[in-house]
């Protein structure tokens, strides 16, 4: 499982980038779902998000999954892209499978990345 | 592997090809409307009857179903539905009416109507009954209707809020989100009831109730299901029963006598209607005094007092308070209300009651057989199904291998990846209508699956090989969605 330590995470598995903004789902998250056939972003640029606020949504083979901000602030983009290729969030979660950026976002409920992999380490039964 | 590939109607048409001879044109013929008026792309396949019975038939026995064999669906319910019901729903009586033809006409179908509501009210210890709603999940619509139209003659309207523990059906969520109300998820605890602490802390003035499946999709009755309900009370919520898993609790609980406010019934799962490509489902909903005045418009009631000597005149009433129709005309009668009718009528309480143990023993039985060699992560006495994991340390296969490979061995794969609080979750219903060979038969396989797991893991992540058709690319089916019967021109350029 891969968790860049530059990266803040919730409990829910979203990231997110304090330095750029950047919001997406954790390589957990994508290996828990498996193949991901569908993604729509809920939210468009210069809307106002709050914490805990529904960001996208998110099908695979086995599952659905809402996505939440992880930070409160403004959309300053959207990576409108992903919908034609939601396969980008299994093989790219941190990269090109970025979801939208929060311009000036202050941070929610989250945790860094060793916090994280303790947390999920707890989930697998 | 197997390669009995039938090819689709289109493949098989060949132009000119007719199933019927039209006699001459006895009037003259007319010209068609201009060109530009004409859909060309809709093109329908040319074949001789003979060849679209061979075709369809062919394509039939490539199907499974109840009567084929065992059906383990969990959460679905899958018993066999006795053939009696296929008499009784074509009685002349029944199946030559008109939903608009005057009551007068059709007492012996109100008469079954009424019946069947003042059974599922002797069933369920609820009030009253709606047989309209098409479905389960138009029961649930129709079941937060009435507790949204309650809340708002009361005058309360700080109310948006529903709580959903995180074992429920999908179907939940949905129909909540279909009035604007928002969902709070509540966890579960580690014994598979509905954590406490969690919903005291969810429960306030803005609740307008709580939707709870009990037994829940662990197959778990909630131990504290009495706590919970008084919590949900006290703070001035509603409580709906998801009326999915009612099939363990036949004669045993009464789900209004628990507490609850508003259930649907499944009829097409407890009460033995065809389903899942056999027919349309049934949910009718069941509601507590308090609700009464709220049910969907018409009920089936008497207008007329009978006596001694004359029976009753049955029509329809309007509750005061009414949401209003929710379906064209009644429900569906023939289709799900007669076939229950006959089912609760075949077996009446006693029978009704040896459903519920039988299908809670079959469950039983089938963990039991099973705890050693598969991990059961909510592991106590479970009622009408249980979840167990698919999945091994040490190896990479997974829920979804198990359960194609249990295709090889002839049983229709149990529900998978169900509910999602339990990891690479198999879900398994047996019903009462198996018997223990058949049991016996089902865990050898899962057993001998589980072997074959360590010793020919290939074979299981193949699987089916023995199939008409081997493992589908779901991933590319979601991904690529070609929803035509003929490769479109443009093909290349849409994937």
């Amino acid at each position: 499982m891969n968790t860049p330590s530059n990266l803040k995470y919730t409990k829910s598995d979203e990231w997110f980038d304090p330095s750029t903004g950047a919001v997406g789902i954790t390589d957990y998250a994508q290996g828990q779902l498996s193949d991901i056939v569908f993604v729509e972003l809920l939210v468009d640029e210069g809307e106002e998000v709050t914490a805990g606020k529904a960001i996208a949504s998110v099908e695979s083979v086995k599952a659905s999954a809402e996505i939440y901000a992880p930070a409160a602030g403004k959309v300053s983009a959207v990576n409108k892209g992903l919908s034609d290729k939601p396969e980008i969030l299994n093989s790219d979660p941190f990269g090109e499978g970025w979801m939208i950026k929060i311009e000036g976002g202050s941070a929610g409920d989250v945790m860094d990345a060793a916090a994280y992999v303790t947390y999920c380490e707890g989930r697998a039964h | 592997m197997a390669t009995i590939v039938e090819p689709t109607i289109f493949e098989l048409s060949s132009p000119g090809r007719l199933g019927v001879t039209m006699p001459a044109s006895d009037v003259p013929e007319v010209a068609l409307p201009p060109k530009d008026l004409l859909r060309s792309e809709l093109p329908l396949p040319e074949l001789a009857e003979v060849d679209v019975v061979r075709h369809y038939t062919k394509l039939s026995k490539f199907n499974y179903s109840v009567d084929d064999g065992f059906y383990p669906l969990g959460s679905c319910t899958m018993k066999y539905n006795p053939k009696i019901n296929e008499d009784t729903c074509r009685l002349p009586g029944y199946l030559f009416t008109h939903p608009l033809q005057p009551v007068e006409t059709v007492q012996g179908n109100l008469a079954l109507m009424f019946e069947l509501q003042d059974w599922l009210k002797e069933i369920s210890g609820f009030a009253g009954v709606t047989l309209q709603p098409a479905a389960g999940a138009h029961g649930e619509f129709t079941g937060v209707l009435m507790m949204a139209a309650y809340h708002k003659l009361r005058g309360d309207t700080k109310r948006t809020k529903m709580l959903i523990p995180d074992a429920a059906h999908g179907t939940n969520p949905a129909s909540v989100g279909m009035l604007g109300y928002s969902v709070v998820t509540i966890p579960s605890d580690s014994r598979g009831n509905v954590d406490l602490k969690a919903l005291e802390a969810a429960c306030d003035g803005t609740v307008v109730g709580m939707m709870l499946t009990n037994p829940n999709t662990l197959g778990m009755f909630d131990e504290n299901i009495e706590k919970v309900i008084a919590l949900v009370h006290k703070c001035g919520g509603l409580m709906y029963g998801d009326g999915a898993n009612l099939n363990a609790l036949l004669g045993i609980v009464r789900p209004g006598d628990l507490g609850f406010d508003v259930m649907h019934f499944n009829l097409h799962k407890t009460f033995s209607v065809p389903h899942g490509g056999g027919g349309p489902g049934s949910g009718p909903v069941g509601v507590s005094q308090h609700l009464v005045d709220f049910l969907p418009s018409p009920l089936v009631g008497i207008i007329e007092e009978g006596d001694d000597d004359t029976a009753p005149l049955y029509g329809f009433i309007s509750p005061k308070n009414s949401i209003g129709r929710m379906k064209a005309f009644h429900g569906h009668f023939g289709g799900g209300l007669v076939r229950a009718y006959t089912y609760i009528a075949m077996h009446g309480p006693d029978g009704l009651k040896a459903i519920s143990q039988y299908a809670v023993l079959n469950a039983n039985y089938l963990q039991a057989r099973l705890r050693d060699t598969y991990h059961i992560p909510y592991d106590r006495i479970c009622m009408h199904e249980f979840v167990m994991e698919g999945q091994f340390a040490g190896s990479d296969i997974r829920a979804l291998d198990i359960a194609k490979r249990l295709m090889d061995y002839k049983f229709h794969p149990p529900t998978n990846y169900f509910p999602l609080i339990v990891h690479e979750a198999l879900m398994i219903e047996p019903t009462e209508t198996e018997n223990k060979d058949t049991l016996d038969r089902f865990a050898d396989a899962l057993i001998k699956i589980a072997e074959e797991a360590k010793t020919q893991p290939d074979l299981v992540k193949n699987a089916p090989s023995t199939t008409p058709f081997g493992r589908m690319d779901e991933v590319k089916a979601a991904r690529e969605l070609v929803l035509c019967c003929w490769l479109p021109e443009n093909y290349e350029e849409m994937v």
